[in-house]
């Protein structure tokens, strides 16, 4: 059973460790660097996005306004105001959650087209406003000098590599979170929003409750983001608060796979790369851009891990076909201890297969 | 009093070429079930190809008008075969997620071939009326004369035409609609035509008074959605009448408040609507 | 009385689906609610599942009054449904449908996920445990791995009824569970209800097809044009001169779709 399992395991190890390694290989060229550290920080966004579109099927188009509300906040903050980096981005975790949350209540009063509607107003209505409120936001002309974060014992963040550790450390947890959330009650009840809001109910899922949560937690990670770019980029304009950036986390959730664990990380380093390689386009990337988002979501809506994890899936079942009439004791001990990697695995093996499964009927 | 009259004329300029814009949006919700959020980037492709026909092919103002929204309707058509069509299974999301891609797409070819920067498109009727003291620009009273010709013809279209009858039927009973036999291929083509080709006109009317850029789409496509939610998704009286409202609301605060005023009441009408009453104050979906 | 409706109403616009509607619902019974077409059974439903909020009258769940709350809490204070369409989750396993219907009894949240505290390992423990034993209750443990959506009509019927078990109800509401059956499943399902009372769940049940109904039902209530026209046992019904005309008058063997 456990063998079965062990390409997914594989894939979650080598995208770890080729995280881990990025600094040694790409060391001397801080351009690169800097590349693969803004890639993390966008894929902690795409994993907000992932929560509230991914596993609760509420399409958001407010997050790159609340990516850029942390940012500012942080920029701001630490210029014409002086904090320290890590309380303005305290701050801005906070600020951005509670706005979230905020919104939330007006915004899930509403569905479907009406919530897309809603949030890209929202979204509009915070860009207008950093663009308009010169006094305070600078409008065109941004936010420089912004700190980098302060060194905490021996370490010291204006060295770049120990920058994109700390960025690590935050992608890892989004991952790890999006991973513990979607084997729990909590993301099972998003999935089942996800699926149908009507049996959602019918099980007893407080859908309200559900959604404002993972909305606010969506807007969090995104605020998170945003303070972390600010600090990386050392300037920020209202470009990061555009709905352009919406759109791009949107991508990378598209390409990598919308409700999956990896997907988001997946996503957004790729197109990290592919808009490298597109640099020459300049701004013009989109018009390469718009089609691919077209043709991904009617050729492959699922994302790359979307249909790895149904390949796999498929691939399982097809060689283990359950034996008719085991029941709860045929899983043996390790199905009900639940503690350790081992018997997780026994644990989570139907829901990884329901993750992908869940996409595959297109119910993003 | 004569600044209120001139403005009352600038508000029905702005609430046809609004109304005009929403319908269109509304359209395309009503039979398709889901929100076109490159609606906006279609007006700017609109007002652009308007400009090119008049300009640089020479065109007399009207008929390039008209030459635009045909091109327009070619592109809706292909648009609904290209990318709605395969997706017509698929969840609305996924359709709201492919606009997305097609305005993004269209934003930068605009910029690709006319440049970023504004472009000027003058009035072929520059003169000004004097209506009870107040000054009116002659392209505000065509502007008013067309929308009011157009929707004429659109009520027509939809009341007497076997295409419009259909549209209409599949707005109001989907399935009701597929049981007495409408070919839903077709209608839904010719939604997206008539929706592209009156985006296309409001953009040809608008373009004199106002600049092209490739931004216009953006500001606009926010001002039709809160006339459509206002108006109820999917209602063609509620795009008409929330159009009119919306204008005014625009020009009076802008007016008697302050420009900024102007801005914010759009915003504030689309908040107050979705937060209090999403149907609108036309809609016809249920909710529970 | 487990459950009592008193003049309970529901109306949609003008039209009253559901109008003036009273009965019990004894503990430990079949209770079975039919009646012609369109005669407001399935609103009724909704009314008392928390679907629909009441425009008329009160529910009282166990001394409790409910009228008008969310599904949530009729779920939480134990009540039970299931669709007439049967509805799963469509590409998730069948293990993982009943599982979703286990998050109502636990009582961990995100965060204890994320931080994986003894409560969440408990709920999940407990989740699998309820999931597993509810599929083997009505006999479809061997799917568990399937994907729900594939499985035919009757497998999926199971699942949904599993699903509904595991919030821990104490009363049932099934929404014509044999509807699309052959005669022998009808049959089986009949005997799969009379388990679900024997384990001292309540069953409430909308259902077309008369030979089910009165076999199964201890009591009946009749609906016609929202209203109810009649109630008692099976033979009471068989015998009353309202509900023959009812059903003579809106087509003896109406079998098809409701409101």
């Amino acid at each position: 059973m456990t063998t079965l399992l062990r390409p997914r395991l594989l894939g979650v190890i080598l995208i770890a460790i080729a995280f881990l390694v990025a600094p040694m290989l790409v060391s001397g060229q801080p351009y690169l660097l800097r590349i693969v550290t803004t890639a993390a920080i966008y894929a902690i966004a795409a994993y907000g996005l992932n929560i509230i579109l991914g596993l609760t099927g509420q399409l958001s188009l407010a997050h790159g306004a609340f990516f850029g509300v942390g940012a500012y906040i942080v920029g701001l903050a630490t210029t014409d105001h002086d904090w320290s980096f890590w309380t303005a981005f305290v701050v801005a975790i906070l600020a951005t959650t509670i706005l979230g949350y905020a919104s939330g209540l007006i915004a899930l009063r509403t569905q479907g087209a009406y919530f897309a509607i809603f949030t890209m107003a929202l979204g509009f209505l915070i860009y207008i406003i950093i663009i308009r409120w010169e006094t305070v936001t600078h409008a065109h002309s941004g936010v420089s000098g912004i700190k980098l974060p302060e060194s905490i014992g021996p370490l010291d963040f204006s060295d770049p590599v120990v920058l994109y550790y700390l960025v690590l450390l935050f992608l890892a947890g989004a991952a790890y979170s999006t991973h513990a959330i979607l084997h729990s009650n909590a993301g099972r009840s998003l999935v089942a929003i996800r699926t149908s809001e009507d049996l959602a109910k019918s099980i007893g899922v407080n859908v309200g409750v559900s959604k404002q949560l993972a909305y606010t937690a969506s807007a969090g990670l995104a605020g998170l983001a945003g303070g972390l770019f600010a600090t990386l980029n050392g300037f920020i304009g209202a470009d990061s608060a555009a709905i352009d950036l919406t759109f791009q986390f949107l991508l990378f959730l598209l390409i990598g796979g919308m409700g999956t664990v990896m997907g988001p990380v997946v996503g957004s380093v790729l197109v990290a790369f592919l808009f490298e390689m597109l640099q020459d386009l300049e701004s013009y990337r989109f018009i390469v851009l718009g089609p691919i988002i077209v043709l991904l979501v009617i050729f492959a809506p699922r994302g790359i891990v979307g249909y790895l994890n149904e390949f796999l899936s498929s691939h399982r079942s097809r060689r283990a076909s359950p034996p008719p009439g085991r029941g709860p004791d045929g899983r043996g001990p390790d199905g009900h201890s639940g503690s350790g990697t081992g018997q997780d695995n026994a644990l989570d093996r139907p829901h990884a297969a329901s993750g992908a499964a869940a996409t595959s009927e297109g119910g993003l | 009093m004569t600044l209120f009259i001139q403005q009352l004329i600038n508000g029905l300029a702005l609430g046809g070429i609004y109304c005009l814009a929403a319908i269109g949006l509304t359209l395309v919700f009503g039979v398709l079930g889901f929100p076109n959020l490159a609606h906006g980037a279609l007006f700017m492709v609109g007002g652009y190809v308007t400009y090119t026909l008049l300009v640089d092919v020479g065109l007399p103002y009207v008929v390039a008008i008209v030459c635009a929204a045909l091109i327009l309707a070619v592109i809706g058509v292909v648009f609904e075969r290209l990318i709605f069509h395969p997706l017509r299974n698929a969840p609305h999301t996924h359709h709201m997620i492919a606009t997305v891609g097609v305005m993004f797409f269209l934003i930068s070819l605009v910029q690709e071939i006319w440049g970023s920067g504004f472009l000027r498109m003058e009035s072929p009727f520059d003169g000004r009326l004097t209506v009870a003291g107040a000054q009116i620009s002659s392209q505000r009273i065509i502007i008013i004369i067309t929308a009011m010709v157009v929707l004429i013809a659109l009520t027509l279209f939809l009341k007497r035409s076997v295409h419009g009858q259909a549209i209409e039927a599949i707005e109001q009973d989907r399935t009701g609609a597929a049981l007495v036999g409408i070919n839903a291929n077709v209608v839904s083509m010719m939604t997206f035509a008539v929706s592209f080709a009156l985006v296309a006109i409001s953009a040809g009317l608008v373009a004199p008074i106002q600049l092209l850029s490739p931004g216009m789409g953006e500001s606009l496509s926010l001002i039709v959605f809160a006339i459509i939610i206002l108006g109820g998704l999917g209602s063609l009286p509620g795009a008409i009448i929330g159009g009119f409202f919306i204008a005014m609301a625009e020009v009076m605060a802008s007016t008697y408040i302050s420009v900024g005023a102007g801005q914010a009441a759009v915003f504030i009408v689309l908040m107050a609507v979705l937060a209090i009453k999403p149907t609108g104050l036309f809609g016809t979906v249920v909710q529970r | 009385m487990l459950l009592e409706v008193r003049g309970l109403g529901k109306a949609f616009g003008g039209l009253h689906a559901v109008r003036d509607v009273d009965f019990d619902v004894p503990e430990g019974c079949v209770t079975a609610i039919i009646g012609p077409n369109g005669a407001g059974k399935s609103t009724l439903f909704n009314l008392m599942a928390g679907f629909y909020r009441p425009t008329a009258g009160t529910v009282i769940f166990d001394g409790k009054d409910i009228t008008g709350m969310q599904p949530h809490q009729t779920v939480r204070a134990g009540i039970a449904r299931t669709f007439q369409t049967t509805h799963l989750f469509e590409g998730a396993s069948v293990l993982d449908n009943v599982r979703a219907a286990c998050v109502v009894r636990s009582s961990s949240n995100a965060l204890d996920a994320v931080l994986h505290t003894p409560r969440h390992r408990r709920d999940e423990r407990r989740s699998l445990d309820t999931s597993m034993s509810e599929l083997e209750f009505v006999g479809v443990a061997h799917l568990r791995d399937e994907i729900a959506s594939t499985l035919p009509q009757e497998a999926q019927k199971r699942i949904s009824i599993a699903q509904a078990l595991a919030t821990e109800p104490r009363l049932l509401l099934l929404d014509e569970p044999a509807a699309g059956t052959n005669d022998e499943e009808t049959e089986a399902f009949g005997a799969l209800i009379r388990e679900i009372v024997a384990r001292g769940v309540t069953v409430c049940l909308v259902e077309h097809k008369m030979s089910m109904v009165m076999n199964l039902a201890d009591q009946i209530v009749v609906l016609d044009h929202g209203q109810r026209i009649a109630v008692g046992s099976p033979d009471d019904i068989r015998s009353n001169p309202l509900v023959i005309e009812a059903y003579l008058g809106a087509d003896a063997d109406t079998t098809g779709a409701t409101t």
